[in-house]
């Protein structure tokens, strides 16, 4: 992914933290989501049964991954459906354009893709004169706005209704200025309806890829991916090459999962599985289907044992909305399409620690992530991981940009540190010494940073050690 | 351009397959609940009325009266409907009985190409079911030739007509029970409501993009 600048995280983040509209939209948002994922899943022995389920699913799935992924595309192939394969970004945007071109067609509809978000696919089709029109509510708001979504599921949930009344008056011909959420709605029905009809190809993402039929499983509410997927000619999918599962009896528990993750329903409106393009005799639905799957830096991710946990991920963001820190500042802060936890892992492994490595460093490592996610992503344990590489110089280390922030002071202090504590001798003089003067850490150099925001340590008259020999343990 | 790359994606991806492979769990299917008959239709019908579905359990005899009640009630112009199939004989019997007071039926049998302008302005759309599925509440289409897709999607009512006896316990036994992964049709869909948004302040508003009602005529000895 292209930033336009570099990611400024501190100064995005104190500008969220001073936009207390943004904050109290995010917040109140997020403590819906969290109470409806509760009232799903109230029955935590089950929970955890599905979790446990979840999680042996993705790791069976990316065990054999690439054989999964040829049985899809044999199995697609054999429906009719037409797999195409990019590496990178810039080749899967320009897989979409070609099609686009065969047909001479110059309209696109699309439901809701990461994916397509991930490729800034919007922005190229607009540079080649091809109009790509965002259909799930909350991507049509802020594509009216120009914005990127600040959320997985609820893309516009940082905009009050006020705010989305205001930005359908200003941009939609004729729309009437209305703070009715229904008639906002019926606005927004009535201009997406004319698009498709109009469009020549519909795109949509994948929830679930399955190996076994070939079969492109998509989850929504509104029904405009079933549009997208249906109403034009051709249509084009959009998937990570993790999103495959084994078998067909996969999805059941899957689709609970994700659902119950992402929206605290039991199930969508739609569950929509689509196998093979128009079969002959058949009166709609799109005569070509189109599966196109980016690596995107995922294949790497996938050699490392540990970090492959990243690729279990589902895309249902929950950790989003459980996270103390993504409550406090949304997500357009984190500068990336993925933000709150996941992104805190996926996005500096994908785009190196230079330049999203920071982003690990905004957690406090409370674990609630781990504690819902639907697939157990142990996301504590690879944000230390990121915290670690940052500064690991080691020639194993896989992460791109390892070392970035390593510095001689720090090699030092460690280098000193080790030698004292490995030293008893030296070890139990310095303590007394500073035990003695009561020393407090000069606010100063990396020491400045860190006072920041935490109050000094000081040194205490007496050691622990001191202290348990002087007064035993008292074990309660 | 694709071809490279697929060889390049599938060698890092066969590579990171060589590591000394951790213990891989094999999924265990979490144990299923099955339901009585009656269990089943009530368990289907408490559950799609919380998603705002209009459910009618009726007979044989009388479903379609229940239907005209419906399409009376709501006073629409037109109904789209898959003709050559048992349900689209019924309905046009019927309807050549029936008063003239019933809402116009449009046959869809022609390609969507030919006949978008048409369906993107019909009231309503009538659909047969595979059957539905008991927990969570959620209707089976199954669309073909003669029932293509756009019926229950596009017209701003749709009415679903189950035979009670295809209700099923849970998705995956239906998918075991009907052998799905051997038989995969062009497009399956569930359908467990009409069509609904939160996307504005999490506020849930109905009918955004697809039908602003679901009606479902659960008929019992169908």
């Amino acid at each position: 992914m292209t930033n336009l600048q570099p990611l400024d995280f501190e100064k995005n983040v104190a500008r969220a933290l001073k936009d207390k509209q943004l904050i109290k939209n995010i917040k109140s948002a997020m403590d819906t989501l969290v109470l409806k994922r509760k009232n799903i899943f109230s029955n935590t022995a089950e929970t955890e049964q599905l979790r446990v389920l979840g999680n042996s699913t993705k790791t069976n799935a990316l065990s054999k991954l690439p054989e999964l992924l040829e049985r899809l595309e044999k199995k697609c192939t054999q429906n009719g459906i037409k797999v195409h394969w990019a590496e990178t970004i810039p080749e899967a945007n320009q897989l979409v354009l070609d099609i686009m071109k065969s047909h001479q067609a110059t309209r696109l509809v699309k439901g809701k893709s990461m994916v397509s978000e991930e490729m800034e696919l919007n922005a190229y089709l607009q540079k080649n004169g091809i109009e790509a029109l965002e259909t799930d509510l909350g991507e049509f708001i802020i594509q009216l706005n120009h914005e990127t979504p600040a959320h997985i599921i609820v893309p516009a949930i940082h905009k009050n209704k006020d705010q989305i009344s205001k930005i359908f008056h200003d941009n939609i011909p004729d729309a009437p200025y209305t703070e009715n959420v229904d008639e906002l709605n019926a606005i927004a029905r009535k201009t997406l309806r004319h698009k498709f009809k109009q469009a020549d190809v519909g795109l949509s993402g994948v929830n679930f890829a399955v190996a076994e039929t070939g079969t492109l499983c998509l989850v929504e509410n509104e029904g405009n991916g079933r549009m997208c997927t249906t109403v034009p000619g051709v249509h084009i999918a959009l998937m990570g090459l993790e999103k495959v599962v084994e078998k067909l009896e996969d999805l059941p528990p899957m689709l609970r999962l994700l659902i119950g993750s992402a929206t605290g329903q039991l199930i969508t409106t739609y569950v929509n599985m689509i196998t093979s393009p128009r079969k002959e005799g058949e009166k709609d639905g799109p005569k070509e289907v189109h599966l196109i799957i980016l690596d995107n830096g995922r294949s790497k991710i996938f050699a490392d044992p540990q970090r492959r946990k990243t690729l279990y991920c589902i895309r249902c963001g929950t950790c989003l909305s459980h996270c103390p820190v993504y409550n406090r500042i949304g997500g357009h802060a984190y500068g990336y399409i993925y933000p709150g936890p996941i992104g805190k892992i996926l996005n500096p492994q994908v785009e190196g620690l230079e330049a999203a490595g920071v982003l690990a460093t905004a957690s406090s490592l409370c674990n609630a992530c781990e504690e819902v996610c639907p697939v157990k992503i142990p996301i504590p344990e690879l944000i230390r991981r990121i915290r670690n590489e940052s500064y690991s110089k080691d020639p194993a280390s896989t992460v791109e940009g390892h070392g970035y922030k390593s510095n001689w002071i720090e090699s030092l202090v460690w280098k000193i540190w080790t030698f004292i504590n490995t030293s008893p001798r030296i070890n139990a003089a310095g303590i007394k010494v500073l035990a003695a003067l009561g020393l407090k850490l000069p606010k100063a150099g990396p020491l400045k940073q860190w006072t920041r925001y935490r109050s000094t340590p000081e040194f205490a008259p007496q050691s622990l050690h001191e202290l348990v020999k002087q007064n035993g343990v008292h074990n309660e | 351009m694709s071809e490279q790359s697929r060889d390049r994606i599938f060698s890092r991806l066969y590579a990171g397959c060589r590591q000394p492979s951790i213990s891989v769990p094999q999924p265990v299917p979490m144990p299923a609940k099955t339901y009585s008959r009656t269990e089943k239709i009530e368990k289907l019908k408490t559950l799609m009325e919380a998603m705002r579905t209009e459910v009618h359990v009726t007979d044989a005899q009388n479903w379609i009266h229940k239907l005209e009640e419906i399409l009376r009630k709501r006073k629409l112009k037109s109904l789209v409907y898959p003709p050559q199939t048992t349900l689209g004989d019924t309905l046009e019997s019927q309807w050549k009985n029936s008063a003239g007071d019933l809402p116009q039926l449009i046959p869809y049998e022609k390609e969507i190409e030919g006949f978008k302008d048409q369906l993107f302005n019909i009231d309503a759309g009538i659909t047969t079911t595979a059957g539905a599925i008991a927990d969570p509440g959620a209707l089976i289409l199954w669309p073909s030739k003669k029932e293509p897709r756009l019926i229950s999607l596009v017209p701003s009512i749709h009415i679903a007509v189950l035979q009670a006896e295809k209700i099923y316990s849970s998705f995956l036994e239906v998918m075991q029970k009907e052998n799905w992964s051997a038989k995969m049709p062009t497009n399956v869909v569930l359908i467990s409501g009409p069509s609904k948004t939160a996307d504005i302040e999490m506020t849930l508003a109905f009918g955004v993009h697809g039908p602003k009602e679901l009606i479902v005529l659960v008929v019992e000895e169908y």
